[in-house]
């Protein structure tokens, strides 16, 4: 097992001990909402029913909420490499051409002739990552 | 029996509450135990409240210390991939590797001020060489353009490990002390650490495969304009190029790419400065400039002052050379940010450059004649770009 194996077993077992004690709340709040039901109908016990309910909604809806929370926390725990783009371009005829980054790969780097005019080398003009904004946006 | 909406059962439980507190029991039933329990738990919070909180602010900080602990082990293990990958070494670096990452530096004594840039400025170039010499030692197979990679990877790797062990202290003596100001502060700093510890585990990738970082967009623009042009080296790993622009001479300055480099700008522009025994009209510096929240990725600002960070002693240098001809300061930054700048160059900051260039243009037009030479110096990390 390597280390980097073994750290993220580590964070996984916090995780477990959350779960654990998310699955207890979970499994309450729908015994909560069976008793709801339970003294609805058969106790005859509205008010108690009217209780029980939003306590168990309450404790459903906490745990969910967690259990969310702590799924995407772990989601961020893994260490994604962006996707990298290179820009080619030739500069008589101007063809432009974009493809994935390949590990030599600089801004100004000369390549092979260009095979649309085939007179002159193409050139790396930009390397960039293309990424989408998750965050909020708070427009003031 | 009929089913009646939650709403209308609070209501009417609120309305007829004694009757069902008699119905439920009275004084005695389990409403009074809900009474007990909740006074029970006054009396506890006044006494455990603090105690409470302690314990779940410390069980934060350990889930964001666990994540950093991992960034980190990431951050060392790509590390030592590249070294063994483009270096080929003979012997196992792990051991050399992890006496790198304690690597300290220990700033000069500031008692009297006098001489304090001098003494600086020869502590961060003894530090630069040593790592340098590391990373030749470690990666021996290493061209000049890789060993500057390596060793930007290594001072990524470097900073996530002295995050990590920062916050871990702090960690443990907030849970020795059961200080709720020590973990409060701690927790309070966490969410801007945690940025910061991820915009370096991205620069870990990118200085690893040599990919241009937001920092890059001054050489980048700088590289725009003086490509084609033949450039010369100057002080200690930056170059220039004459370029004729908009009817005026412009030396063009960078930090020498395409590996992770920065340069010595300071004595670079000092030097260049002096060989045109400062008949200069005007100095443009382009840099990435940190954005407020509410910004946007790529904007570009205008303004005066050497825009270059670091510890100041390259500002130092240019502002005296300046303040000794007279020279106008300009700056031109693209705004970013601060996990943008060591993360790889978003597209927003690599188009942005095209545009920082028509300012920089607009700001010669307006600010000197024809004839004259300007000096334009892109600041920044090289990694990725020629020239």
């Amino acid at each position: 097992m390597t280390q980097s194996n073994q750290q993220q077993s580590s964070a996984n077992k916090i995780s477990l001990y959350l779960m654990f004690i998310v699955l207890i709340v979970l499994g309450l709040s729908i015994v909560t909402l069976f008793s709801a039901v339970y003294a609805y109908y058969i106790l005859d016990e509205a008010i108690v029913a009217g209780f029980l309910i939003i306590i168990g909604a309450f404790a459903l809806t906490l745990s969910g909420v967690v259990l969310y929370q702590t799924r995407r926390n772990a989601a961020t725990l893994k260490n994604d490499a962006p996707k990298m783009m290179t820009i080619i371009e030739c500069k008589n005829c101007g063809t432009k051409t974009t493809r994935e980054f390949q590990r030599g790969d600089f801004v100004f780097k000369e390549l092979d002739v260009c095979q649309k005019c085939s007179e002159q080398k193409q050139m790396i003009t930009g390397v960039y990552k293309e990424i989408k904004e998750t965050g909020k946006i708070y427009a003031i | 029996m009929t089913l009646i909406p939650i709403s209308d059962a609070i209501t009417l439980l609120v309305s007829n509450a004694p009757i069902y507190t008699n119905q439920l029991g009275g004084d005695g039933g389990w409403t009074s135990y809900i009474g007990l329990f909740s006074m029970a738990l006054f009396f506890v919070m006044i006494f455990y409240g603090q105690r409470i909180q302690s314990r779940m602010m410390i069980r934060d900080v350990e889930s964001s210390l666990h994540k950093l602990r991992f960034i980190k082990d990431e951050g060392r293990k790509t590390a030592i991939e590249t070294l063994k990958e483009a270096g080929k070494p003979t012997v196992d670096i792990s051991s050399r590797v992890d006496r790198c990452l304690d690597y300290f530096t220990i700033g000069p004594q500031s008692m009297d001020p006098a001489g304090i840039v001098a003494k600086l400025d020869h502590i961060l170039e003894v530090r630069d060489q040593r790592l340098l010499d590391e990373v030749r030692l470690m990666a021996p197979q290493c061209d000049d353009v890789q060993l500057h990679n390596m060793e930007n990877t290594l001072e990524a790797a470097m900073a996530l490990t002295y995050l990590y062990k920062v916050v871990r202290h702090y960690y443990i003596q907030g849970k020795k002390t059961m200080s709720l100001y020590v973990i409060m502060q701690l927790q309070m700093v966490l969410p801007l650490v945690m940025k910061e510890a991820e915009a370096f585990s991205a620069a870990l990738t990118a200085f690893s495969f040599g990919q241009p970082i937001g920092d890059s967009v001054g050489p980048l623009i700088a590289g725009k304009l003086m490509h084609g042009y033949e450039a010369h080296k100057v002080y200690k790993d930056c170059v220039v190029a004459t370029v004729p622009f908009e009817g005026r001479t412009a030396l063009v300055m960078k930090a020498e790419g395409p590996g992770g480099n920065v340069g010595k700008p300071g004595d670079a522009i000092e030097a260049v400065i002096e060989e045109n025994e400062g008949k200069i009209a005007m100095l443009v510096m382009i840099d990435a400039g940190l954005k407020l929240e509410g910004e946007t990725v790529g904007d570009i600002a205008e303004g005066v002052g050497s825009a270059i960070g670091g510890p100041g002693v390259d500002a130092f240098k240019i502002e005296e050379k300046l303040v000794k001809y007279k020279i106008p300061i300009n700056a031109v930054i693209i705004k970013e940010d601060i996990g943008d700048a060591v993360a790889p160059m978003r597209k927003e900051i690599h188009d942005a450059a095209d545009k920082a260039i028509e300012r920089v243009r607009e700001l010669v037009l307006e600010r000197t004649k024809e004839g004259d030479t300007i000096l334009i110096f892109g600041v920044g990390n090289s990694i990725g770009i020629g020239q």
